[in-house]
């Protein structure tokens, strides 16, 4: 190939063919990790020929819908980040920046609060993707009346802040503290105990929040020069804000409803792929939504493998792991003077 | 072709920022848009480039209202070179020219080979090519001006908008960016720059375009810019002179009118 015309296209199939294949072995591997040992050639067959055995429960009840969970939270986490990182053109921008994992897990609170969580199993999300749902619908009447990214960032802050004064104050008022230690510890986030049902209420929201945030993929390349270079190149900068708000709070919104607050993913993945891209917010979009679902799915490994009592929650892990990583990330990035 | 503003009326936070303004265009000429700050130079810029829809009147683009073309139509016709537009990312430097191709690519598509004949004639001409595998943080001013007009002249439209485009610049630079304007109007590029020097848009521009408050003050040869119109509306006096080959030119010297805060107190032996 010529040197002076590296095919970037390619360089961009590769990196999303390798981080594929780390998700998928990572899949695998969550699938093949547990706390009592599981044949699991046998499981699946059982599970495929339909014969309702024990392995073949435990795969499909609890080691299935954890290791896909893993990777659903972790795409939307890492896609999300990715996303918002481009649009606001700030590298400190992350998948709950605009309030809406907030409002989801507020969301939450509220079942909890209300002892709706006890009733059936899935009123815990859906009170999580309820609030994600209002916070989104509240942001797009301000993204949609067209005022700036800063406004819709402060709209963002103050929505933020709001349900994390109103969570609080659930927790202030809660009648025993065993519900508050049940919050507090479902805050931290975790893929532990979920089932083939949550996997089956979060993926079409996810899928569908992911389709919108992707299809922002060059209107992102294009807002790298400001807002006006970006409508001067022919993009509808209303259209790509409501279309990102809306894939936000689906994709974060449903995820932080099934697994609670998970940090630092979203945040520090598109650092961690831009280098990869040359630095293209749209050709991060896709990998960084991989790199969010390995690490997602190493953390959970970590989890069990560690092995403590009470198990590491997967929000404590990602964010004792990450939080030293983007220092030193940061650092390294001052000392190019980039 | 032409581009053409026809009577006018923009208003922005309940303020009227121009004011019935009719300007037409046409291909091939360097026009220098001057006027003092607040005039609505880049208003009227913004409002050409189909930016802000105007609250009465209307920009035509070839017998069509700019309102009536499709976006992308409006972005492969019409490029525009924004002020202070850096990159928000490391990218390297080919990766931000080659942004000046996107209103042309279709769905899905990569950039095909006449995308990169595109992208390298812009290079060409801007002379960044020997810089294109650099990063974005690592250019000088100037080197990021050349870039940046780069990625205007990728789009290859029949129109170039320029705001402030040697603000930011060194008198070299200023004069190199001059220079490479006049060639890409001499190109057949229909090139209107938003100046502020009003020495440089005197000697480079075929057209010189006078707003001042929000209307259009005067319009024609660079010759316009006489002593009552520069004491007018920009409110100064100008030192004139004739260069040794014959051209003149003019250097702003004195405020004309009674300055609010007296600069002749800080230069009281020179003037």
């Amino acid at each position: 190939m010529n040197a002076r015309f590296p095919p970037r296209d390619r360089i961009e199939r590769r990196v999303v063919g390798i981080l594929g294949l780390l998700v998928l072995v990572l899949t695998l591997a969550s699938v093949a990790v547990g706390y009592a040992p599981f044949d699991i050639p046998a499981a699946a067959g059982d599970l495929l020929a339909g014969r309702a055995t024990l392995p073949a429960l435990v795969l499909w009840e609890l080691r299935l819908p954890r290791a896909l969970l893993g990777g659903l939270v972790g795409f939307s986490l890492g896609l999300t980040g990715a996303a918002m990182q481009g649009y606001l053109r700030n590298p400190l921008a992350d998948p709950g920046i605009l309030g809406l994992s907030s409002a989801a897990a507020l969301g939450a609170v509220l079942v909890f609060y209300g002892g709706f969580a006890a009733s059936f199993s899935l009123a815990l999300p859906l009170g999580g993707i309820a609030g994600a749902a209002l916070a989104a619908l509240a942001l797009n009447l301000v993204a949609a009346r067209g005022g700036t990214t800063l406004g819709l960032i402060l709209a963002g802050v103050a929505l933020s802040s709001l349900a994390g004064a109103l969570t609080a104050l659930a927790l202030n008022l809660s009648p025993n503290p065993y519900a508050a230690l049940e919050i507090v510890f479902w805050l931290m986030g975790s893929l532990a105990d979920r089932s083939m049902n949550h996997v089956w209420l979060c993926l079409p929201l996810m899928a569908a929040g992911w389709a919108l945030m992707l299809s922002t993929g060059r209107a992102l390349d294009a807002l790298t020069l400001g807002e006006d270079t970006a409508a001067s190149l022919g993009f509808h900068l209303v259209s790509v804000r409501l279309r990102l708000v809306t894939g936000a709070a689906l994709a974060v919104g449903s995820g932080v409803a099934v697994s609670g607050a998970i940090g630092f993913v979203g945040l520090v993945v598109p650092h961690l792929v831009r280098p990869l891209v040359g630095a293209r917010p749209g050709a991060g979009l896709w990998p960084s939504g991989l790199a969010g679902a390995a690490l997602v799915l190493a953390a959970d490994l970590g989890v069990r493998l560690l092995a403590t009592r009470p198990e590491l929650k997967l929000g404590v892990v990602t964010a004792l792991v990450g939080a030293p990583f983007l220092i030193v990330l940061l650092l390294r990035q001052r000392g190019r003077g980039a | 072709m032409s581009l053409a503003a026809e009577s006018v009326d923009i208003r922005l936070g309940g303020r009227a920022v121009l004011t019935d303004v009719t300007l037409a265009l046409e291909p091939g000429r360097f026009v220098g848009l001057v006027g003092p700050n607040g005039a609505g130079k880049t208003t009227l810029l913004r409002t050409l480039a189909g930016l802000v829809p105007p609250r009465r009147g209307r920009v035509i683009l070839d017998g069509t209202p700019l309102l009536d073309l499709s976006r992308d139509a409006r972005a492969k016709r019409i490029a525009v070179l924004f002020q202070g537009a850096g990159a928000g990312w490391p990218m390297r430097v080919r990766d931000l020219v080659a942004l000046g191709r996107l209103p042309h690519r279709r769905a899905f598509g990569g950039l095909d080979a006449s995308d990169h004949a595109a992208i390298a004639r812009a290079m060409a001409r801007t002379d960044t090519a020997h810089f294109a595998e650099r990063l974005e943080p690592t250019l000088s001013s100037g080197e990021r001006m050349r870039v940046l007009l780069a990625r205007a002249l990728a789009v290859e439209a029949a129109w170039l908008l320029a705001d402030e485009p040697i603000t930011a610049l060194d008198p070299a630079h200023q004069l190199d960016a001059m220079t490479l304007l006049r060639r890409v109007a001499l190109a057949g590029t229909g090139v209107v720059a938003i100046l502020h020097d009003l020495a440089l848009a005197a000697r480079f521009c075929d057209r010189i375009v006078v707003l001042g408050a929000g209307r259009l003050v005067d319009d024609g040869d660079p010759d316009i810019l006489t002593d009552r119109r520069l004491a007018e509306t920009f409110g100064i006096t100008v030192r004139r002179g004739v260069a040794p080959d014959g051209t003149p030119y003019i250097l702003p010297w004195h405020r004309s009118d009674p300055p609010p805060e007296d600069i002749d107190a800080a230069l009281p032996q020179r003037s």
